[in-house]
């Protein structure tokens, strides 16, 4: 019974929905600030991703002409469905309770979910703004998502495991991931802000190009609700790359009594995420969009190769050392 | 994908401007390009001619808002010289500084603007910061940060005092340091690089061909400038050089323009620092004698025309302008064809376009096809049948 009612809080309260979603909002708040302040300006106050959210969640909603009702108002809540499902498995407070063997592989499957759902969004929109932005989402996708899982994949080949628990554990004891694998840590971070679609790969919603891509069409509640899957992907993803290559929330001393140790955990946390916060902020302020052609050339020439050259290396360290 | 046709204005967040352009794409390679000028036809010209010297030249300003200066400027210019009277030195200096100051301030915001086309918002946001400076300078000398109405025919409205030039001076050093910032910025910041080099490439015997003028003819190589090739003002004393470049492409025309943003430093600091003494206007007569003249003049974006015919009163006959943006758009429109899509908004902002000043009725589906004139009458019929069946009887 007690295991049921925790894990009910866990899911809905803490760290589950309930904490992500203020989360993902404050997330907004420092990465509008960050930026802000780097490009001379002043930024926003702590409250307005929260005042932005529920403006838009009671404008009206514009159907369009000859689309279907349903697939728009379903889109953006699978999408958040899936983000949130994700970061279940990611760890907040020392490892989560639902990991498994494998955990890691459907993680990265559900943040993929957001992307495809943003292709359908720009396809079923029937506006030539929303079509080629969904054309170039996909596109992206199929550039980017190749060398992201290889780097998130390279820890747990070092690692021996499918589960990003037992990946933490493997760093709890050595050396965090980015020391080790330097090459699969870059990637991922390139990887995580071309999934989020932050300058410079921004392609598929540049603004003075196609308007604002798939989002075009989006109103009101679909808008708002597409808003806070972009926020709860980067509060994912960051926790990912947090966990994976940062030593994730667990120190390597035991701690008890075990809420202080869980409150480290947190703060670990919410500082590791930070620093991969503002590694992804500064890359956006310091560069312009590229082209989808220049993005193909890079993605596939440059970043994939890193990718599998990463990949080579773990193998020859494992053969060599790791393992007997 | 097969070819589709992409709208872009005259609402788009590229251009903010009363332009259309259909833009028929096939996937990301444009095929071609149809644009549409002239949703803003103002009248200003026919306006002109119902307004004596005093009060035309606040209307001329307002042709446009970054260049006012260079309309009020090329007019009365005009007119001078038609009167034959020769403004004071301290009048021309004066007429100098803001017209660099003005070149200044529009550079910045293109420099600006064209990091927004492709998404670099940390340097708009920068240039924008540092324009503000220029435009205190301008607000201090004038009163106003856009329209100046520094400019009367004979001369200029007020003069500057020495706090005044010292202010401005103070001001130049820093503004020095952060163009000198921008330079390094261009040169080495690779998003810019990979989305300016290469892109919009124009040789130098298509832009003579196509007839483009300022940064954009400058940048493939067009050693061309009015300031020196046909001085007025204090051009041919003062120390200067014309920028070109001969990379013809849109990263050439940044260079060309950050190239003039530290000339016109130049040219406005030695103004500044040998401003001569005296009055700064001369009394006109009312009647300017019957006459024509084309006064020519480099605005910041390119060659500015004004064709003026007087008639022996106090109001011109007839007032043509000719704006540096209509001499460029065909160099655009050919430039485009088989680019790719994303550089659309680059290729276009790289004339730093000014639509509204650039309007012209023009009159496509005569009998004949060919561009004509119509009378008022005509056009008053055409006007009340298009507007036949719609908005509230």
């Amino acid at each position: 019974m007690t295991g049921l009612l925790t894990g009910l809080v866990y899911i809905v309260l803490f760290p589950g929905f309930v904490f992500l979603v203020i989360y993902a909002l404050f997330f907004e708040f420092l990465d509008r600030k960050i930026t802000a302040r780097m490009q001379n300006r002043v930024g926003p106050p702590i409250v307005q991703p929260l005042a932005d959210f529920i403006k838009m969640l009671g404008k009206e909603v514009i159907d369009i002409d000859g689309v279907d009702r349903q697939v728009f108002d379903a889109a953006p809540v699978v999408a958040l469905a899936a983000v949130m499902t994700a970061f279940l498995y990611v760890p907040v407070i020392g490892v989560s309770p639902f990991g498994f063997q494998g955990d890691l592989i459907l993680v990265l499957y559900l943040l993929t979910i957001p992307t495809v759902i943003l292709f359908i969004l720009g396809w079923v929109s029937r506006n030539i703004f929303s079509s080629i932005g969904g054309v170039r989402v996909i596109t992206q996708m199929f550039i980017y998502e190749v060398p992201f899982f290889l780097a998130l994949l390279t820890p747990a080949l070092m690692a021996g495991t499918w589960s990003i628990s037992e990946i933490i554990l493997w760093q709890q004891q050595g050396l965090w991931f980015m020391i080790l694998q330097p090459i699969g840590f870059v990637v991922a971070l390139i990887g995580l802000q071309a999934k989020l679609e932050r300058p410079p790969f921004d392609i598929p919603e540049a603004e003075t190009e196609i308007v604002a891509g798939p989002w075009t069409e989006l109103t009101g509640r679909r808008l708002a609700l597409m808003h806070l899957v972009k926020n709860v992907t980067l509060v994912t993803g960051s926790a990912l790359i947090a966990a994976l290559f940062l030593g994730g929330p667990v120190l390597p001393w035991v701690i008890t009594p075990a809420w202080l140790g869980m409150a480290m955990g947190f703060c670990l946390f919410v500082l590791k995420t930070g620093a991969v916060l503002l590694v992804l902020s500064t890359i956006k302020v310091a560069t312009g969009r590229i082209r989808i052609d220049q993005l193909n050339t890079i993605g596939w020439k440059y970043i994939a190769s890193a990718s599998l050259l990463q990949v080579a290396l773990v193998l020859v360290i494992n053969y060599r050392w790791v393992s007997p | 994908m097969p070819e589709v046709t992409i709208p872009i204005g005259p609402h788009h967040p590229a251009l903010k401007e009363p332009v259309n352009f259909k833009v028929i794409a096939d996937g990301e390679r444009i095929v071609r390009l149809e644009l549409d000028l002239s949703y803003n036809h103002r009248g200003i010209e026919k306006a002109a001619e119902q307004r004596d010297f005093i009060r035309v030249l606040p209307l001329l300003e307002r042709v446009c808002g970054i260049c006012s200066h260079s309309h009020s400027t090329a007019f009365s210019k005009g007119i001078e010289e038609i009167m034959q009277v020769m403004i004071p030195p301290r009048g021309q200096y004066i007429r100098t500084i803001i017209a660099e100051l003005e070149r200044m301030h529009s550079h910045l915001l293109w420099l600006g603007v064209a990091a927004h086309e492709i998404g670099f918002n940390t340097l708009f946001m920068w240039t924008w910061r540092d324009r503000e400076l220029v435009q205190d300078t301008l607000e201090e000398m004038s009163g106003n940060r856009v329209h100046y109405g520094m400019n009367e025919v004979g001369g200029v409205r007020c003069d500057l005092s020495p706090h005044q030039v010292n202010a401005a001076l103070e001001r130049l050093p820093i503004l020095e340091e952060r163009i000198n910032q921008y330079v390094n910025m261009v040169h080495d910041q690779q998003t810019l690089l990979l989305r300016f080099k290469g892109v919009g490439k124009l040789t130098r015997e298509e832009v003579l061909k196509y007839g483009a003028v300022g940064p954009t003819a400058r940048a493939s190589g067009v050693d061309y400038d009015v300031r020196r090739d046909d001085p007025y003002l204090v051009y041919a004393e003062v120390p200067w050089e014309v920028v070109t470049d001969t990379n013809g492409d849109v990263y050439g025309r940044t260079c060309v323009r950050i190239g003039e943003l530290r000339e016109s430093a130049r040219i406005v600091r030695y103004c500044l620092e040998n401003l001569p003494e005296g009055p700064v206007r001369v009394e006109v007569p009312k009647i300017a004698p019957k006459g024509d003249v084309l006064s020519r003049y480099e605005a910041p974006r390119g060659e500015l025309v004004h064709f003026i015919r007087t008639n022996g009163t106090n109001k011109v006959e007839r007032v043509d302008i000719r704006t540096p943006t209509l001499a460029n758009w065909t160099s655009v429109a050919m430039c485009l064809v088989n680019q790719n899509l994303a550089d659309i908004p680059v290729i276009v902002a790289a004339i730093d376009p000014c639509l509204s000043c650039t309007s012209r009725i023009t009159l496509l589906n005569t009998p004949g096809g060919i561009p004509g004139a119509v009378t008022f009458d005509e056009l008053r019929k055409r006007g009340h049948f298009y507007n036949q069946g719609r908005g509230p009887q």
